[in-house]
């Protein structure tokens, strides 16, 4: 089964989507990430205001059968939470690159978006 | 290369998601976990346990010799009962958990845990050999030879016996009881047993035959909601029923006595392996007893392995061996050792996730029981 790979969005490797906006960017898991989770039952995510460094590990997400470490893709301080998935972590299998969003951030050096995979790149690991 | 069952193809063709399980490849779940738990409870699911081992003791001195290994009274199984029973070493921990089946007169079906085959048989053979009666005794390992399937829930019963015509219905057996069916000309075993907390069959035919068992079923089954379900929702199923799982609850340092499952364990019998220290802990209280408990606020789910404390977080008091965001429930619930001091029910205590302390409280065995019939 394939997995969607929107193209206006940057990916990392560890299956975190990116929607850079100027200097704020929303961060999300793969479409690929919620189908290997399966049923997600809970979210834990980071404290607004939190500086983030690109690659930390800073939310997780929990299956019924495991928890994952969700690591930022980019850096920048947490601007916005999204409280909608942590009372209904079920959004992150019904749209994950909609409602099922995790945190917004302020970027600290835009330019890191470029390090990132493009939708062709990450569509080639997920869906080879 | 992990082993798979002959129902492998079935699942392959199915998309199911496969997992090593004990060195077994299988499937986790098809569609999702949750829908396969619900659909065990409201419907109808069939799982793959063929990866279960199937060993038959045989001969006139199978009885006695069958109730000096395991701990439940064996002499209580007229033919075509069977038991659940444990297999204990001598310091009282447990080599295994398992289904003994009294097929005939000096005829016995043991189904164990798939992770425990070769120990399993390894210790029976031990036993065997130490045994003074051990040439009116047989021991088989058949586990590669058969294959067998879990057909659990609500509806089974409504379409059991269209799937496997007998002369006496096969909805007729009791809980527990196990009878032999002919299927396409050979014979199979169909008991009404299983692991999901749900009435139920498990049916054990040799292996070229679980295929077309497992078809027939699918067919008998489809207008009553059956479904294929995966290891996933088996795991959550039978921890909401509260039934132990080697390897997690059940170890060879653990008792039955510890793991809440002495209803098991015949201490009136004669003499059999683990009974003096067994007898100790039962007249002593044992030094750690499984207690289920519920998270009572919002939580990450509780797993295995997370530390349990006190209420007040003063003292560290043991594990969890099993925990889950309860399908059925919804809420985090599992399963843990903790000293005899807290396992009352209602005893509040805490549980560790990732740094943080969240309460929970000790609740009665099971978290779930249906409301009626088997």
């Amino acid at each position: 089964m394939s997995s969607k790979v929107p193209s206006d969005l940057r990916y990392a490797k560890t299956h975190e989507w990116v929607r850079v906006a100027g200097e704020y960017a929303t961060i999300g898991i793969t479409d690929h990430a919620q189908h290997e989770l399966t049923d997600v039952v809970f979210v834990e995510l980071p404290k607004q205001g939190r500086a983030l460094k690109a690659g930390e590990s800073c939310a997780v997400v929990e299956s019924v059968k495991t928890a994952s470490d969700i690591y930022t893709p980019i850096s920048g301080e947490v601007t916005a939470i999204n409280d909608a998935v942590v009372a209904n972590p079920a959004l992150v299998n019904t749209d994950p690159y909609g409602e099922g969003w995790f945190f917004k951030i302020k970027l600290t050096n835009p330019a890191e978006a470029q390090n990132l995979l493009s939708a062709e790149d990450y569509g080639k690991q997920v869906n080879a | 290369m992990l082993k798979r069952t002959p129902l492998y193809e079935s699942h392959q063709a199915l998309n199911a998601k496969l997992i090593d399980f004990g060195g077994w490849e299988m499937p986790v779940q098809y569609t999702s976990i949750l829908d396969e738990h619900n659909t065990v409870r409201k419907a109808a699911g069939i799982f793959d346990i063929s990866h279960m081992g199937e060993f038959f003791v045989t001969g006139t001195g199978a009885q006695e010799f069958l109730n000096s290994a395991l701990t439940n009274d064996v002499t209580k199984l007229a033919p075509g009962q069977g038991q659940y029973t444990l297999m204990c070493n001598e310091r009282g921990g447990v080599v295994d958990d398992l289904y003994l089946y009294c097929l005939g007169l000096g005829n016995y079906l043991l189904i164990v845990n798939a992770s425990r085959i070769a120990a399993d048989f390894a210790w029976l053979q031990g036993l065997h050999e130490k045994h003074p009666n051990a040439s009116k005794i047989k021991l088989d390992e058949k586990s590669a030879s058969y294959g067998a399937v879990a057909v659990q829930g609500p509806n089974v019963a409504k379409f059991i016996d269209a799937a496997f015509p007998s002369d006496v219905a096969v909805s007729t057996l009791a809980k527990n009881e196990i009878r032999m069916v002919s299927f396409r000309g050979e014979l199979i075993y169909i008991a009404r047993t299983g692991y999901t907390g749900e009435d139920g069959f498990e049916i054990i035919s040799p292996a070229p035959l679980i295929a077309p068992v497992w078809e027939e079923c699918l067919r008998s089954g489809k207008d009553h909601g059956l479904k294929p379900c995966g290891l996933g929702a088996r795991d959550t199923l039978r921890l909401e029923s509260c039934y132990p799982l080697y390897g997690h609850e059940l170890n060879d340092t653990t008792s039955p006595i510890e793991a809440g499952v002495g209803f098991f364990v015949a201490l009136d019998k004669p003499q059999f392996v683990g009974a003096e220290v067994l007898r100790e802990q039962k007249a002593n209280g044992p030094a750690k007893r499984l207690v289920a408990f519920k998270m009572t606020g919002k939580s990450p789910p509780p797993r295995q392995d997370y530390a349990i404390w006190s209420a007040d977080g003063s003292q560290k008091l043991g594990a969890i061996t099993s925990g889950t965001q309860s399908p059925t429930l919804g809420v985090g619930l599992g399963l843990g050792y903790v000293p005899p001091s807290h396992a009352a029910t209602d005893t509040s205590l805490q549980i560790e996730i990732r740094g943080n302390k969240f309460p929970a409280v000790v609740v009665k065995k099971p978290f779930y029981k249906r409301s009626a019939g088997l």
